[in-house]
Order: structure tokens, then C-alpha cells, then sequence
């Protein structure tokens, strides 16, 4: 019965992997993954790690994977050229990928870890319920438990920083790429004289389409005021 | 099943994914791959925690997940930033700072 549910678990986690990376569409790439995670949650159920299980599904199969479709959804579908910049490499990253394979079986299976033929040893009861974990987040690996909270914190400040960003400020839009430059000022530049002008005027016909209105109000008629001294 | 059998898993997952990060070029689908090699090392914690009788695998699977959903926050706001620049979404035409 355990070994029925480890190969579905198994065939449901790899299958789903390939899957990600053999659909051309990010969407159904994503879809994807959402069956790959649910099957390692079936996995960490017959480990016996149930808060974890429960975790993948709520968090990683629920949360995360929601943000990854509304993203693949704004985004759409990307066109992925046939162009490689390393001749061959369409063949010889599976190579890479079953090389990397063979060795970390090796280094695994060849070691002197002589209880990975075996199924461990017989857990007490309560093994990987979310008291026990609790009790080890917050008395033995506090400092884990804060750093966590931390980084989570400046990642959710870093996303705003990133994606709240319009690409109005000076110093987004100023030092563009070539290609950026050359799309500010290919449409207008011939009628407007002035380049910061030129700028201005294609930024707002480039955001028209994501104006928000603080900003339609502030950008406007204010002076450019000097930014914060970082 | 014996652990071996898990610690086999994890290792196919993770060469899937690490082929899966060199194949592609979407930046959307690179993000997915490095969440396939986040959870196969999650996988080989829990496998291992099992076979030591051990939860500390367990509590860091958990840390694990934490991490990997800040590195998809931080990546998805980059995608964003970078679809509304109107840049190509390609990690092979994003290589203005390889040195």
C-alpha cells in the first residue's frame, strides 16, 4: 500500500516536473507545477511530515501559485526564438541535467549512510504535527524562525519597490537601455526639440494605458522637486 | 519504502530542473524550475528527517519555503517591472550586466 501511493506520489512529482519545462505555454508550465507540488504533498504524507504537507498545499499549491498565474496571465504568452547562443545547447543541457543525475545518485547511494536502505527508525507519536514543529521553530532554531520573518519582510518591501515602480522616476527611465532610448525618441523626437519634453510626452503615452490617478496629479504640475538625498 | 528511494527522487527533480533552468528562456518558466529544484531539496529534508527519527528536517523544509516564496515574490516583481518597460521578456536579450 505504501509503495502504490510512494510510485503515484512519484510518477505525479515527475511527470509534473517534465511537464514545466517541456510546455511551450507559461500558463499550462504553471499548471503544471501546481500538480507536481500537490503529489510531494502526498509524499510528505507517507514521510510523515504532515505540517509540511499541509504547508506545500496551502502556501506553495494555494498561495504562490496564484501570484505565478495572475503573473503568466499579464504577461501572456513569451516567444522563446530558436536562437542559441551556445551552439547546441538545446542538446546538451539534458546532458548536463542527466550527468548531474548520475552523480548525485552516486553520492548519495555510495556513502556510508548505512540507514538509507532502511526506512528509518519507528517515530513517536506526534512526529511532524505542527506542535512538534512549532516547539523547535520557536525554542530550538529561534534565530531561523526570526531571520525568516525578517527576509519575508524585505521581500514583500522589495516588491512593491520593484513592481509598484512606473517607470516615471528619473532614475528608472534616464539611463535606459539603447533600445529603451531609441523607442522614447524614435515616435516623437523628430516634433519635439526639447528632450526632456520628448521624454515626458512618450512616458504618458506609453503609461496611458496604466495611468494611475495620484500620480496623473502629482506628475503634472508640480516642478521636478530634487529626490532624497540616498 | 526505503529512504534510498526518496533520495533517488529528489535527485531526478532537482536534474530536471536544473535542465529545465538551462533550456528555457522565459524568466516566468526559469522562476518555475528553480521552485522544482527548491522542492526536490525539500524533499531529500523530510526523506532524511525520516530516516533519523529527526523533525529538525522538517523545520528546515518549512525555512526552505519560506525562502523560496520571498525568491518568488522578489523574481515576479522583477518580471512585472520588466514586462512594463516593455523590454523582451528573454533572459538571452537581458544581458546588458553579464561581464
Amino acid at each position: 500500500m505504501e509503495a502504490v501511493a510512494f510510485f503515484a506520489g512519484a510518477i505525479g512529482a515527475l511527470g509534473g516536473a517534465i511537464a514545466v519545462i517541456a510546455l511551450r505555454n507559461p500558463f499550462y508550465s504553471v499548471l503544471a507545477l501546481v500538480v507536481h507540488l500537490v503529489s510531494l504533498a502526498g509524499l510528505f504524507l507517507i514521510l510523515h511530515a504532515e505540517f509540511v504537507a499541509a504547508g506545500q498545499v496551502v502556501v506553495y499549491a494555494g498561495a504562490v501559485m496564484v501570484l505565478y498565474v495572475f503573473v503568466a496571465a499579464y504577461v501572456g504568452g513569451v516567444q522563446e526564438p530558436a536562437w542559441e547562443p551556445i551552439p547546441g545547447q538545446q542538446f546538451l543541457a539534458p546532458l548536463l541535467g542527466a550527468a548531474l543525475f548520475v552523480e548525485l545518485s552516486i553520492a548519495v547511494l555510495g556513502s556510508s549512510l548505512k540507514a538509507v536502505d532502511t526506512q528509518g527508525p519507528t517515530i513517536p507519536l506526534g512526529f511532524g504535527s505542527p506542535g512538534a514543529i512549532g516547539r523547535l521553530l520557536l525554542e530550538r532554531f529561534l534565530i531561523a524562525f526570526e531571520a525568516s520573518s525578517l527576509l519575508l519582510l524585505l521581500a514583500a518591501v522589495g516588491a512593491v519597490v520593484l513592481a509598484g515602480r512606473r517607470g516615471t522616476s528619473r532614475g528608472g527611465r534616464g539611463g535606459g537601455t539603447p533600445s529603451e532610448r531609441f523607442a522614447q525618441s524614435g515616435p516623437n523626437g523628430s516634433a519635439e526639440t526639447d528632450p526632456q519634453h520628448a521624454r515626458s510626452a512618450s512616458e504618458e503615452g506609453g503609461a496611458a494605458a496604466l495611468t494611475r490617478p495620484e500620480e496623473g496629479g502629482t506628475a503634472g504640475p508640480t516642478p521636478p522637486t530634487p529626490g532624497p538625498a540616498y | 519504502m526505503d529512504t534510498s528511494w526518496y533520495i533517488v527522487l529528489s535527485a531526478l527533480l532537482f536534474a530536471v530542473g536544473a535542465a529545465g533552468v538551462l533550456i528555457r528562456r522565459s524568466p516566468l518558466v526559469i522562476l518555475l524550475c528553480l521552485e522544482l529544484m527548491l522542492n526536490a531539496g525539500n524533499l531529500a529534508l523530510v526523506a532524511f528527517s525520516r530516516m533519523l527519527g529527526n523533525a529538525d528536517g522538517q523545520v528546515f523544509a518549512v525555512v526552505v519555503m519560506v525562502v523560496a516564496a520571498c525568491e518568488v515574490v522578489v523574481g515576479l516583481g522583477l518580471i512585472v517591472a520588466i514586462y512594463r518597460r516593455r523590454l523582451p521578456l528573454n533572459v538571452d536579450d537581458l544581458r546588458e550586466l553579464r561581464g
